[in-house]
């Protein structure tokens, strides 16, 4: 068990510090993450301006929300760029064959070289747009570190609930030729129903009600809200409880589908 | 020592101990791919495909075999579920005793694997973080790791490229590379799929001379695949020969040329020029001033047709030429199609 743990540990820093080689890649991301901020931030402004209240956000809430969500945009690969693409490319190859004689879990071993992804996207990308943010506009951020702990489990918690999501998406190219399309619907649904686009409270009735329960909203609309106060006490326990559920729920998934295709390629040779 | 075709079902067990002689046993393996072609809108024929077709050999422990036929003959179809990757659909196998397919993982702890078009190692990331990984995947004693890795390192000269991205190695240093990864866990069985295929003649130089100290120093166990004959001509002693899936030929590379019905040349140097010698048992085929090639049985020893020719003609200078395998090989494939 221990050492299963280390093995895991070594892939997720393995995760970290193959992010961390590309610099120039990273520059740019921070680069784009810091004016679509901007845009965005100005967009927000205006229409709060019309609706104040709107989503029961004020106009500083909704700024920050802009800025949580332009750091966590590629913490949880809400456009993608996670080990989706290197599993898909490995299963259409057929160099999945190798991770499959390996002694690990196919599942833990990605989870835990995506972890190490996220980590250091929430460094590498995440800090400098909310620094920035923080210069140029009036933020709501929370003075308490218990608040930054909150939110900080909140995205952990986003990170397991988008792996699970994008680990169903790359096992689907096992079964279609093309896995770009099943990525691409995916990254639609995630940017509208996470909450990058605009807040899921601000989506009027059944519509606002189904994305909130989807399990996309664990990834920016949660960890946004945990971060403005907005879940506190028991709501907060609901809340990680409602992430964690998609999580499980997810993975479980995600395992089943994964014995089906090994299933598969064990026995008509990918 | 060896035992070809040795009926395993009698002496096999399903014990995780295999016996020495039967390390890798097949007794009628077989698989049987289904295919799907399209025919017309949304009408598909089903066909069936036989990429192994009822194969039985052994290895014993410690052998280097080469297992060599053309594309698509099954080569790596055998290997893959050698590893356990593909379920066979039929017969039975065993690698040390464990059936791959059902103990994958427990397997794997015995097994290297190289894969000479695809790669273990980690793209971007230094060569040396690919062996940490090994090490704990396979969880690998500090002591045997780090012994293991240093030898590897000086036999395969990576000590250079240890902290190079993987991605910035050539294909030489890549798969010297991933045959030292195969190898940090210590397994008792290599199997090598095309381990020279785009190498510089350096680089095969040095990659075979590993594997034969490897094979006499560890014992390891070796199963060879490859286009490159001169692999398995400086490798390995016994060769099985695979084609449509159907072992054709196994036994020691020697036997191939009789098999194969080659012939050896006998190169002659007259004092002058002459008509073709007239012997039997070998005819000439070629005539170029004083100089005459006469082709024999590969089998049949050379001695009685020399002592023959040096009595009725004035010889000068004479050589023999070993028959090309390649063309062997290919004379062996072309027999069995047409028959």
């Amino acid at each position: 068990m221990v050492r299963a743990w280390r093995l895991y540990a070594a892939v997720a820093a393995g995760g970290f510090r193959r992010y961390a080689t590309y610099r120039v890649a990273t520059a740019a991301g921070v680069f784009t993450n810091t004016v679509f901020g901007l845009i965005l931030a100005y967009t927000y402004i205006a229409l709060w301006d019309e609706r104040p209240g709107l989503g029961g956000y004020d106009q500083a809430q909704a700024v920050t929300y802009v800025w949580v969500g332009q750091g966590l945009l590629a913490v949880v690969a809400v456009m993608g760029g996670g080990f989706e693409d290197e599993l898909i490319e490995r299963i259409r190859t057929g160099d999945i064959a190798i991770d499959l004689y390996r002694p690990v879990d196919l599942q833990a071993w990605w989870l835990a070289a995506d972890s190490g992804r996220a980590a250091f996207q929430l460094l590498g990308r995440g800090v400098v747009p909310m620094v920035f943010g923080g210069f140029v506009f009036q933020l709501a951020l929370p003075a308490d570190a218990w608040t930054w702990l909150a939110f900080l489990v909140a995205v952990a918690l986003g990170v397991l609930v988008s792996f699970a999501i994008r680990y169903l998406v790359a096992l689907a190219a096992f079964w279609f030729m093309d896995g770009a399309g099943v990525q691409q619907l995916a990254v639609l649904a995630g940017l509208f129903f996470s909450g990058m686009t605009l807040p899921l409270n601000v989506f009027p009735g059944a519509l606002g009600e189904l994305a909130r329960v989807l399990p996309w909203s664990a990834l920016v609309q949660v960890p946004a809200d945990v971060l403005l106060g907005e879940r506190t006490g028991f709501a907060l326990l609901r809340t990680y409880a409602f992430q964690a559920a998609w999580a499980v729920g997810l993975l479980a998934l995600g395992r089943l589908v994964q014995s089906a295709a090994t299933r598969r390629v064990v026995v008509q040779g990918g | 020592m060896r035992s070809t075709h040795a009926d395993t079902g009698v002496t096999a067990s399903d014990s995780a101990s295999a016996s020495d002689s039967d390390f890798i046993s097949l007794d009628g393996v077989e698989k049987v791919f289904d295919v799907r072609k399209k025919t017309g809108f949304l009408r598909s024929e089903r066909r069936q495909v036989r990429a192994v077709d009822s194969i039985s050999f052994t290895v014993s422990r410690g052998e280097m075999v080469g297992y060599i036929g053309p594309n698509g003959a099954g080569k790596s179809t055998t290997i893959k579920m050698l590893t356990g990757i593909l379920t066979p659909s039929g017969g039975r196998l065993r690698v040390a005793g464990i059936d791959p397919s059902r103990e994958r993982t427990r397997l794997a702890q015995r097994i290297g694997v190289v894969f000479g078009q695809r790669t273990t190692l980690w793209w971007d990331l230094p060569l040396i973080d690919s062996y940490r990984l090994m090490h704990r995947m396979y969880r690998i004693p500090d002591a045997r790791y780090k012994e293991n890795l240093d030898r590897c390192v000086e036999l395969l000269e990576l000590g250079e490229l240890l902290d190079v991205p993987v991605r910035q190695l050539s294909l030489g240093q890549r798969m010297r590379g991933d045959i030292a990864a195969a190898l940090l866990h210590d397994p008792e069985v290599l199997y090598l799929d095309e381990p020279t295929i785009g190498l510089d003649v350096v680089s095969k130089v040095r990659v075979r001379e590993f594997l034969r100290d490897l094979n006499a120093d560890r014992g390891t166990t070796v199963l060879l695949t490859t286009h490159d004959l001169s692999d398995i001509e400086q490798l390995c002693r016994r060769v099985m020969v695979i084609d449509h899936g159907r072992l054709m030929y196994d036994g020691p590379l020697t036997g191939l040329h009789e098999v194969g019905e080659s012939e050896r040349t006998l190169v002659v140097d007259l004092e002058r020029e002459l008509p073709p010698i007239d012997v039997e048992s070998a005819r000439v085929v070629k005539v170029e001033g004083p100089r005459q090639w006469l082709a024999f049985p590969a089998a049949q020893s050379a001695a009685p047709l020399v002592a023959r020719i040096a009595a009725e003609y004035p010889l000068v200078d004479l050589s023999v030429r070993e028959p090309d395998i390649e063309a062997v090989i290919s004379r062996m494939y072309a027999g069995k199609a047409t028959s």
